[in-house]
């Protein structure tokens, strides 16, 4: 097959890369340039798009001998990536913008430019693993390294995507994947893993909407009381089971920590309460993906609310673009615009974004 | 590289010799380089002693740029305007840029018109918004991106009316053209090994005796007092083999290319595509556009997918620039031309050289109408 090698310059697509070539497919690294100002210089390891990551990327190409090109994704990215990260916040939303880069760009924009030059698949350097069955159907699986699974963020694959999708490494241990890059004289062997938003170099998200979005006073009021008992300026800096950055004394009376329980753009309200409060065993989602055929009636699943959260037993249901699941136990720290990512043992079977959860007794 | 030079370059770095050295060795190695400097010289319409070796075209014009800036300036604090054209190379954009945002000189860039001519009026225009702060005119012979051969004898001869120093960036010209110093009457003039068929990091800035210029780089002062560094002897000795191999072929080697370019061209517009050609262009033409280049702009296509489809069928073309992460860049040369942006991404850049042959023109008329095709679906798409 003719395969486009996503490249961002760190190990994990470098090996990706390495692995399809050697299974025999023609590769053809890209490198996709996601930064409106790709000319910057980072000495932190955090996020991609620089200068020096598109070099790494290349230099790997080179040593493969793989021809290497740069696509300006930008515009895309900002649109589809960042203003939505923006807008989701604005409007008391906690978004995930891996997934929506990984639904929008990796396995989209990318994707269609790749099939319309006549490629047949976009290859990354994912944990995830793609199973194929008897009669070519293809399911998305989580990889063999718990520690690293990314199947979380793919979870926004539909069935057309997965199959023009390649994951090389998910049956690999991310210690292993350093290891064959040391063996193959990959120097980005031991670059350092990145964690945060790759948009915000300095990790400091509330910073980054702040000049976006400016300052917006409101209060911070306590969900039992009704009292106002604090102020915050941007009630798009909060998320739901955030216990730092309140600014508030622990409660006068018990002693105990609060969090954040809500967020109310409409209002720029926080609600603060109790650990108690924070716990949810029903979620309401929307904008549903199914990585294969849609589940019909209700089924039994296991639901995973944030990238490398715990899966908790569940029962699902799907109307449309809507899901319904009922947690066996209680989550904490839900927060609408998250992802619930649906799984049948290893197997992802879609994902939706959370509108509304609460506690059914 | 031509085989001549490389055979010449591979003898000579076998042969140890510092040309600054005094002992037999340094003597022997003296002798190479200024053999080499009279071939360069004579193959340009120069005399030797206006050869200044160096690694090449960027420091060639960063020399002559910077270089008589200084000089004019030291020398007259009011001359510190730069009149250069759009459409020059980086290395002469930038190092004005440099002179502006660092040094305190002024620019005023003269825009060519929509063939990509730089025209005597648009000069005499520019000099003529303060004659006595012009410090230097500096415009290509050829542009590097649509071949538009630039008329330098007359600008210069306008620059010379003003008492002015011209400085021509002749990397794309000699070698393809007939280039002659003395009689196109210029002050400067930068060339380059790589683009001759000689080696890559050498090339020579021919300066005029009387030219005032102040050195960039400090050192030995190896080159007349305004060139330091140890000579690459190998280097330039290749580069006079290649360069006087170069000129001396012009006469068999020009209607060759002006044939396989025009039959390329014209193959290419009669596919259709609303596919034009840019820059000054006439069959058979000599005067205006460089035997070897063709460029065209073909609507509804990014120029990194054609670059691609065409590199994945053997046929290996450039389109704009690249920043420096790689992403490409409209060329500046196309939008000072007057192109919009979303034309100049569709810009395919062919060069003809030496090597191409009948074969390889047919080879890429054969590749373009898919890629073509396939990269306008792409374009659709992202």
């Amino acid at each position: 097959m003719r395969v486009v090698a996503a490249m961002s310059g760190g190990v994990d697509s470098a090996v990706a890369a390495a692995r399809m070539l050697e299974a025999g497919h023609e590769v053809v690294g890209v490198h996709l340039a996601l930064s409106q100002s790709a000319a910057t210089l980072r000495e932190s390891a955090r996020g991609c798009c620089t200068i020096e990551d598109a070099g790494d990327a290349r230099r790997v190409a080179d040593m493969l001998g793989i021809p290497f090109y740069v696509w300006d994704m930008a515009a895309r990215f900002k649109r589809d990536v960042m203003e939505d990260f923006v807008a989701e916040y604005s409007a008391g939303r906690t978004p995930n913008p891996c997934l929506r880069c990984n639904e929008k760009i990796k396995f989209s924009a990318l994707l269609d430019k790749a099939v319309a030059l006549g490629f047949d698949a976009v290859a990354t350097g994912h944990y995830a693993q793609v199973v194929e069955r008897a009669g070519g159907t293809r399911e998305l699986h989580r990889a063999v390294d718990t520690d690293k699974d990314q199947s979380y963020v793919l979870g926004v694959l539909d069935a057309d995507q997965l199959s023009r999708a390649f994951f090389p490494l998910g049956d690999t241990t991310k210690p292993e994947i350093r290891a064959e890059a040391r063996s193959r004289g990959f120097y980005v062997a031991s670059k350092p893993d990145s964690y945060d938003i790759c948009f915000i170099a300095d990790g400091d998200t509330r910073g980054w909407l702040a000049q976006r979005l400016g300052e917006q006073p409101g209060d911070i009021v306590d969900a039992v009381s009704g009292e106002v008992v604090g102020s915050h300026s941007g009630s798009y800096g909060y998320t739901v089971g955030q216990r730092r950055g309140l600014g508030l004394p622990r409660s006068r009376q018990d002693g105990e920590a609060r969090y954040v329980v809500g967020v109310d753009a409409a209002t720029n309200t926080v609600t603060i309460g109790t650990s108690d409060l924070l716990g949810v065993n029903a979620i309401r989602g929307d904008h549903a993906r199914w990585c294969g055929t849609a589940p019909e009636g209700v089924v039994q699943v296991g639901a995973q609310v944030r990238a490398h959260g715990e899966e908790v037993p569940a029962e699902a249901w799907a109307s449309g673009s809507d899901v319904e699941v009922r947690l066996s136990s209680r989550l904490r720290g839900v927060a609408p615009g998250q992802s619930v990512v649906l799984y049948d043992g290893t197997r992802v079977v879609g994902s939706a974004t959370i509108a509304s959860s609460w506690l059914e007794r | 590289m031509l085989p001549s030079a490389a055979a010449a370059m591979t003898e000579q770095l076998a042969i140890t010799g510092n040309a600054s050295s005094l002992h037999t060795s340094g003597r022997l190695a003296r002798r190479v380089v200024e053999e080499s400097r009279e071939r360069i010289a004579k193959a340009l319409g120069a005399r030797p002693s206006e050869v200044v070796f160096t690694s090449g075209g960027t420091e060639s014009d960063n020399l002559a740029v910077a270089g008589t800036w200084t000089a004019r300036r030291d020398a007259d604090p009011a001359r510190i305007r730069i009149v250069a054209s759009a459409i020059e190379h980086h290395a002469v954009l930038d190092c004005v840029d440099h002179l502006v945002s660092h040094e305190g000189a002024k620019v005023t860039w003269v825009e060519p018109d929509a063939a990509g001519v730089v025209t005597v009026d648009a000069v005499r225009t520019a000099i003529e918004e303060d004659p006595g702060s012009v410090a230097l005119v500096t415009v290509m012979w050829a542009n590097n991106e649509v071949g538009t051969i630039q008329p330098v004898a007359q600008l210069a001869a306008l620059a010379h009316e003003y008492g002015v120093p011209f400085h021509s960036d002749a990397v794309q010209a000699a070698g393809h053209v007939p280039v002659h110093f003395a009689d196109t009457g210029l002050d400067l003039m930068t060339v380059t090994g790589h683009k001759v068929g000689g080696p890559l990091g050498v090339g020579a800035l021919v300066v005029r005796r009387d030219a005032a210029l102040v050195p960039q780089t400090f050192g030995g002062g190896q080159e007349r007092q305004v060139r330091s560094g140890t000579l690459d002897v190998p280097a330039i000795r290749a580069f006079a083999v290649a360069l006087e191999e170069s000129v001396g072929s012009l006469g068999t080697e020009t209607p060759r290319l002006v044939a396989l370019r025009d039959r390329l061209i014209t193959s290419a517009l009669a596919m259709g595509y609303d596919t034009t050609v840019t820059g000054a262009w006439e069959a058979g033409d000599t005067e205006r556009r460089l035997p070897g280049n063709a460029h065209l702009l073909v609507p509804g296509c990014e120029g990194d997918s054609l670059l691609y489809l065409l590199d994945a069928a053997g046929v290996e073309c450039s389109t704009g620039s690249a920043c420096q992460a790689g992403v490409p860049q409209p060329s500046h040369v196309l939008l000072a031309m007057g192109i919009p942006e979303s034309s100049a991404r569709g810009a395919l850049r062919l060069t003809l050289g030496h090597t191409s042959t009948d074969a390889d023109v047919d080879a890429l008329l054969a590749a373009l109408p898919a890629a073509v095709d396939r990269a306008r679906r792409a374009s659709g798409v992202s």
